[in-house]
């Protein structure tokens, strides 16, 4: 059985004042396999990240529902980890008391607890910043704290909303490469909400394309690319192949909107 | 010195505050040593600070400092006892702020010097009376404040905080309370010096102590000199308390600065 069944998700907003209801995301039906790492890829406004909301259980569907492991996701819970686009550290918290706090939710003893923030400082690189606040740390090492927060609560899907959206190209590649080596050591499922083609391809083993508002699911691409990948894969001409036939597929897309 | 937003120095900063001070006392000097303003009206400096060595050594006038400080603060914290939990319910839930608001609203604008008269007759001229005028003048404000402090954390902060497993006291306790800390200690400074106020215009009513009451007595005998000591007196003890205030914040919340 698939490790995630949306089935039939839609989402309507209501008017405000009288205006027309905003259909947001057509009814949408995907499946996610266990370990797989499938990135959404759409223009800006195409719903993708509704459809995140709601897997994340931030959301309610219009109609329609999903399935993790078989169980319906009614309410946000800590099996679905999520990143935020915009940087949601607990400015309060330091690095470490950021990493813990679901672990704390959970009622995980305090030394337990440490030793789990460590693992994860040290697999995000974040070593020697376990005492800094949030404002101390650039954007890419508050997204870097952001995941290892998530990751640290072992959940059963990581959620992504284009996490890497606000930072400049350099730390964006970086960052993809670290996330990429984690998903290749864990092999914990993600979905990954993007509107970079690259990022899209270069991540996954499956990019699921999106359609202009409202949003609908337009094509379904295997990526099929050896592990690990390497930055350089980026020139290769399979990547470009991959890249031109998406380009397309968006352009099309992006066209509608503007 | 004088580009818009250009910080200066930390010397220059106590230089130009002090000059200020210099410059008022000189126009005081000016207006009464020269005879432009009758003494009748107003003492100059050197009487004043006569009448402020009579007061202590002859009238005790620690014990009316003492007084009226042991008011606002035992007012005032017996206001903020009852406020901030009602701030933070009526942040938090918005039933609770349907259900109070309109009422907080309304008290807010009641003239806490207007009570008096009713609170003399309720409570007599003793304690009871001066710190429930305390009471009624910090109680609304504080609640109202808090509540829209409490209301405005960022819903984002509280989205990641649900996907990390937090339950709804979680929330409250380890979102919305450490996320409005920093703002609650900034209203609560800000309602204790309105606090100074009420204080005053409670003792010039009925009252046998404090400074407002030795502010009374001086203008029976047309002394100048000790009300504007008095007046004085006060402004220092606010400077004081918005300094601790001030060093207390820096002290709790080092995440929310620089």
């Amino acid at each position: 059985m698939s490790k995630l069944i949306i089935d039939g998700v839609n989402r309507i907003f209501p008017g405000v004042r009288g205006a027309a209801p905003t259909e947001a995301l057509k009814p949408t039906s995907l499946e996610v396999q266990d370990n797989d790492f499938i990135t959404i890829l759409g223009p800006s406004g195409c719903g993708k990240s509704t459809l995140l909301r709601i897997v994340a259980g931030l959301d309610r569907p219009t109609a329609g529902r999903v399935l993790l492991d078989g169980e319906p996701v009614l309410a946000p819970g800590p099996e679905r980890g999520m990143v935020f686009q915009s940087y949601t550290l607990f400015p309060w918290l330091t690095v470490q008391q950021n990493i813990c706090f679901g672990l704390r939710e959970k009622g995980v003893s305090p030394s337990r607890q440490r030793e789990i923030a460590a693992h994860y400082v040290g697999r995000v690189g974040l070593t020697g910043f376990e005492h800094h606040y949030p404002k101390m740390l650039s954007g890419g090492m508050q997204q870097r704290t952001a995941i290892a927060r998530a990751l640290a609560n072992d959940p059963k899907i990581l959620l992504l909303d284009e996490p890497f959206g606000a930072l400049d190209n350099q730390t964006r590649s970086l960052m993809q490469e670290l996330l990429l080596g984690i998903w290749e050591q864990d092999r914990k499922t993600v979905l990954f909400v993007t509107h970079d083609i690259e990022e899209a391809i270069f991540m996954a083993n499956r990019v699921v394309v999106m359609t202009a508002r409202p949003g609908r699911i337009k094509c379904d691409l295997a990526i099929d690319l050896p592990h690990p990948r390497h930055y350089t894969i980026k020139t290769s001409p399979e990547f470009s192949a991959y890249k031109a036939r998406l380009t397309e597929e968006i352009r099309v897309e992006s066209l509608k909107v503007t | 010195m004088f580009k818009p937003l250009q910080p200066v120095s930390g010397a220059a900063k106590v230089i130009l505050g002090i000059a200020f001070f210099v410059l008022f006392v000189g126009a005081w000097s000016i207006a009464t040593f020269g005879g432009h303003v009758p003494p009748t009206f107003l003492a100059d400096p050197a009487t004043m600070v006569r009448e402020a060595i009579n007061l202590f050594v002859e009238f005790d006038f620690a014990y009316d400092i003492a007084i009226t400080v042991w008011r606002v603060v035992g007012g005032f914290v017996l206001a903020a006892i009852v406020a901030l939990p009602l701030g933070i319910l009526m942040g938090t839930y918005k039933a609770v702020e349907a259900f109070l608001e309109p009422f907080v609203s309304f008290a807010r604008y009641l003239p806490a010097s207007a009570f008096i008269p009713l609170l003399i007759l309720w409570a007599g001229i003793g304690e009871t009376q001066k710190l429930l005028v305390i009471f009624i003048g910090s109680v609304f404000q504080i609640i109202l404040m808090v509540a829209v402090t409490v209301g405005s954390v960022r819903r984002d902060l509280v989205e990641a905080a649900y996907t990390l497993g937090a339950r709804d006291g979680g929330i409250i306790r380890r979102v919305l309370i450490p996320a409005s800390a920093p703002d609650i200690a900034e209203i609560l400074r800000l309602v204790l010096g309105w606090a100074w106020t009420y204080v005053i215009v409670a003792e010039l009513i009925g009252s046998s102590s404090g400074i407002g009451h030795m502010i009374v007595d001086s203008q029976a005998l047309l002394n100048t000199g000790q009300i504007i000591f008095g007046i004085i007196v006060i402004g220092c003890i606010g400077l004081v308390s918005d300094f601790l205030f001030k060093a207390a914040n820096r002290r709790l919340f080092p995440w929310s600065l620089a």
